[in-house]
């Protein structure tokens, strides 16, 4: 009797994987299908604002193209890094697997930057909002009549980049904990020092810059409750939140910037 | 269930093993080459509708390269692409419910 129980096939709790790969990955993909709704929303919202607007402001010079436009360079070029990380991983090369991934994040900060900057000079020439610090004195420059007669365009330009700045700049942190683990955070904590003393008080990033200290924070307990080296899964799965950031910036290039670029 | 799970980790990295370099920066070129055309397509003074129309192609085909190769997801197997990518264009499109609202707006003429 014990011989026949031991040879009938017994249901296994091990079953094959449904979508024939691993629940990190699904997990992030069904992520990323929750995510691109967000961004969805925000270009709907903003694609709603400029149908029903006719006297649509398009506010983009040559100069902020082509900031744009290295920006999304940027992008891309961090995307095949990512993507050459994922295939060092898997061939094992751990020194390989960390260059790439610190490449990357190079590209993410060069992309954070520019947008910075460009943000900074639309605020400086008056297009800003009502929750920017310092935004009532701005009365003056190129846009503070757009701000004023549109506020629509300030508010799901700077809801939609904004959005989309705060996902590159948490991405940057995921690869960071992902390539150097616990040694990233003292990184982070000096990023946040520098984010916070080097911008004006009136500028909304000198407040933003608090994003950094909070996920240092966050962080500093995951890779304290759970220490652990990062395998070949772990780098693919941040590789899906990268390459899924520089997927929605496709979008947000042509959509915001070149249908709002000023032809002279 | 960590082995099972580290066993097809393992699985997933053999096939990522057997990707070349080179079809990648393929993509990237390709990428790169789009969003060129893009910006020189915006100081060609083409009519909104019909410069809208050829971005959001050229959005589409770069999305796809991106899935599909940076995302590995032309690599999955087929339930995976389907369930996935249905999901996220049904719910993407099911947002499109407001546009005629906004034309007629427009039409109503509010300023």
């Amino acid at each position: 009797m014990s011989e026949s129980a031991v040879s009938r096939p017994m249901p296994s709790v091990y079953e094959p994987s449904l979508f024939g790969t691993y629940s990190k990955k699904i997990g992030m993909w069904l992520f990323l299908v929750s995510d691109s709704l967000t961004f969805g929303g925000l270009l709907f919202a903003y694609s709603y604002g400029r149908i029903s607007t006719p006297n649509w402001p398009t506010p983009f010079h040559s100069e902020s193209i082509i900031n744009a436009t290295v920006m999304t360079a940027f992008l891309l070029t961090s995307s095949l890094t990512m993507v050459l990380a994922v295939r060092a991983s898997a061939h094992g090369d751990a020194k390989a697997q960390r260059l790439w991934l610190l490449a990357t994040m190079l590209c993410g900060t060069g992309f954070v930057i520019l947008h910075g900057r460009e943000w900074s000079k639309l605020i400086a020439e008056g297009l800003t909002l009502p929750v920017f610090p310092g935004s009532r004195s701005a009365t003056t420059g190129e846009f503070a009549h757009v701000a004023k007669m549109v506020p629509q365009f300030a508010s799901t330009f700077f809801g939609l980049t904004g959005m989309h700045m705060l996902h590159v700049t948490l991405g940057v942190i995921y690869l960071g904990i992902v390539a150097l683990r616990r040694n990233f955070i003292p990184i982070l904590l000096a990023c946040w020092l520098a984010a916070w003393l080097g911008t004006p008080v009136n500028s909304p990033f000198h407040y933003a810059a608090h994003v950094l200290l909070v996920a240092a924070i966050i962080c500093s307990v995951i890779v304290w409750l759970k220490p652990k080296v990062y395998d070949s899964s772990d780098v693919e799965v941040a590789g899906l939140y990268w390459h899924f950031v520089d997927l929605v910036w496709m979008f947000i290039f042509p959509l915001v910037y070149l249908m709002s670029a000023k032809i002279l | 269930m960590e082995a099972i799970q580290t066993a097809i980790a393992e699985r997933v990295a053999e096939e990522h093993r057997h990707h070349g370099k080179s079809q990648f920066l393929w993509v990237w070129g390709a990428l790169l080459l789009m969003t060129a055309i893009e910006v020189y397509l915006t100081y060609q003074n083409l009519q909104p509708v019909r410069m809208l129309t050829i971005l959001l192609g050229l959005s589409f085909v770069k999305a796809a390269l991106i899935i599909g190769y940076f995302m590995h997801m032309k690599f999955e197997v087929s339930r995976m692409k389907w369930l996935t990518m249905c999901t996220l264009v049904v719910c993407l499109a099911l947002m499109m419910i407001f546009f005629p609202d906004a034309f007629r707006i427009l039409s109503l003429g509010v300023r």
